[in-house]
């Protein structure tokens, strides 16, 4: 066990001397994949919600497709899938975006993040008090700044339960990466059960680093919806 | 444009072809798929109704218990526990039996898989069941035994009935995320729908329509277990929809 941490701390934490690794490399497809995620879901949010067919159906369909499939699969669709076509390959821009594996990866984490953060926002859009939106149309709000001063900020606030188990759930859909070659945590302690058959030790030790980026996102959390929930329990 | 918008045609009579060949496999891959989500379903169940028990009992012990499982499986990747655990039993399994002198045991991916599955998702289904057991009443408990049932029968035929209309939602919920969730056995080596769409996509040079029909696949499944879930919502919801809104 000590010869196994010796060995291994460093790629397990940040680095195997030439690539980001481990740790660092969960951190950061977890956090690239929520923030490209969460911007596409700002405006898929306000889409889905919105009364015109045109503009609400396409973004449902969006959302239906990739709630409704796993994310290996679509991770092997954006890994392996399109870049088995031959017209991908020929097209240089295309060609240098689908080689690199980390590519693949965050836009399948992110899309697949995207349409659920956007199904989120738009329940609590949906739940928005009418009288907040009657209120704010009577001191003169509509259109855009109705969205930009009102609904979008306590949309976002009122998600927060819902959104940290959506960061929980994308921490451990990241370990799916290693399927596509990239060293996230699960990698480093594939390996490492390779090189040296301390099964228990090697997961074990995985296991102890997802548990602490769990629970520090948990209270993290915690520690938001005290601030920026407050207004909906005001006895407190 | 034109021409390859004509080009691509070739290639969806030819998926029609090879997809021909293939339909034997595919239909194998979709059976496992579905074989591992029911068992997994079904072991997760059982899990969730000992765990929710434990998380009430009035046995300290039992409590604490429950709590680390709980915790500690909800913190650890999915992916992670599957491959600990494929991989460590397997270990600690042919370490026992060479010191018992036994013949090697080997645990095949579907089994595991299964385990695995029913043992992460027991610990989902703990805390919903646990939160509807909390919404029945706790009269109806004293009423069963008022009628002089037995504790196992004022569960069967009292709290059981009545705890599923508040744990449906949250059941349909775990159930749809443990169907997506199945496609993980793939990477520890079962022949279920992911990967036998890869087999027939490499061995016939169309990855990517095969992966897509695999998706496809997934999303009827999902699609029915919602319907399902709605007939089952409503048979659970009978004489209580009338009062919600």
């Amino acid at each position: 066990m000590i010869e196994l941490i010796q060995d291994y701390w460093q790629p397990f934490i940040y680095s195997d001397g030439q690539q980001m690794t481990g740790l660092a490399m969960t951190l950061w497809l977890t956090s690239a994949s929520l923030c490209f995620g969460l911007l596409l879901a700002l405006p898929l949010s306000i889409a889905r919600v919105s009364s015109r067919r045109w503009l609400c159906w396409p973004v449902q369909s969006f959302t239906y497709l990739f709630r409704g499939t796993p994310l290996y699969i679509q991770l092997l669709i954006f890994y392996t899938g399109i870049y088995s076509i031959a017209a991908v390959r020929e097209q240089p821009l295309l060609d240098g975006f689908f080689r690199e594996a980390i590519n693949c990866t965050l836009l399948a984490f992110a899309l697949n993040t995207g349409a659920y953060t956007t199904e989120i926002l738009a329940g609590a859009i949906r739940a928005m008090p009418r009288g907040e939106i009657e209120a704010a149309r009577s001191l003169g709000f509509d259109g855009w700044k109705l969205y930009v001063h009102l609904i979008m900020p306590s949309a976002l606030r009122r998600s927060l339960p819902y959104y940290s188990n959506e960061v929980i759930f994308m921490l451990h859909s990241t370990t799916l990466a290693f399927t596509a070659t990239v060293p996230d945590i699960l990698k480093v302690a594939r390996d490492a059960n390779a090189a040296t058959f301390l099964t228990f030790q090697s997961f074990g030790l995985a296991a102890a680093l997802y548990l602490c980026i769990t629970f520090a996102l948990v209270g993290l959390f915690r520690l938001a919806e005290r601030r920026w929930l407050r207004f909906l329990d005001p006895g407190r | 444009m034109t021409g390859e918008g004509l080009s691509m045609l070739p290639t969806f009579t030819q998926f029609a072809a090879t997809l021909d060949g293939f339909a034997p496999l595919l239909l194998r891959g979709v059976w496992i798929t579905v074989q591992l989500a029911l068992m997994s379903l079904l072991l997760g169940l059982a899990f969730g109704l000992l765990g929710a028990g434990a998380k009430l009992s009035r046995v300290r012990a039992w409590r604490f218990c429950a709590q680390l499982y709980t915790t500690l499986v909800r913190g650890v990747p999915d992916l992670l526990l599957m491959l600990l655990i494929f991989y460590g039993v397997q270990t600690g399994l042919s370490r026992l039996t060479q010191a018992l002198g036994w013949a090697y045991i080997e645990i095949d991916p579907f089994s595991s898989g299964v385990l695995t599955l029913g043992f992460i998702y027991g610990a989902y289904f703990t805390e919903t069941f646990r939160g509807a057991l909390l919404a029945v009443p706790r009269g109806q408990f004293q009423a069963a035994k008022a009628l002089g049932m037995t504790a196992t029968q004022g569960f069967v035929q009292v709290i059981f009935p009545q705890m599923m209309r508040f744990a449906l939602p949250g059941l349909g919920n775990n159930w749809m995320v443990l169907l997506k969730a199945t496609a993980l056995v793939s990477i520890i080596g079962l022949a279920d729908l992911v990967k036998v769409a890869q087999v027939a996509g490499k061995s016939s040079q169309q990855l990517l329509a095969f992966l897509l029909m695999a998706a496809l696949i997934y999303l009827l499944l999902s699609s029915v277990s919602s319907l399902v879930l709605r007939g089952l919502a409503r048979r659970y919801g009978h004489g209580v929809q009338e009062s919600s809104p």
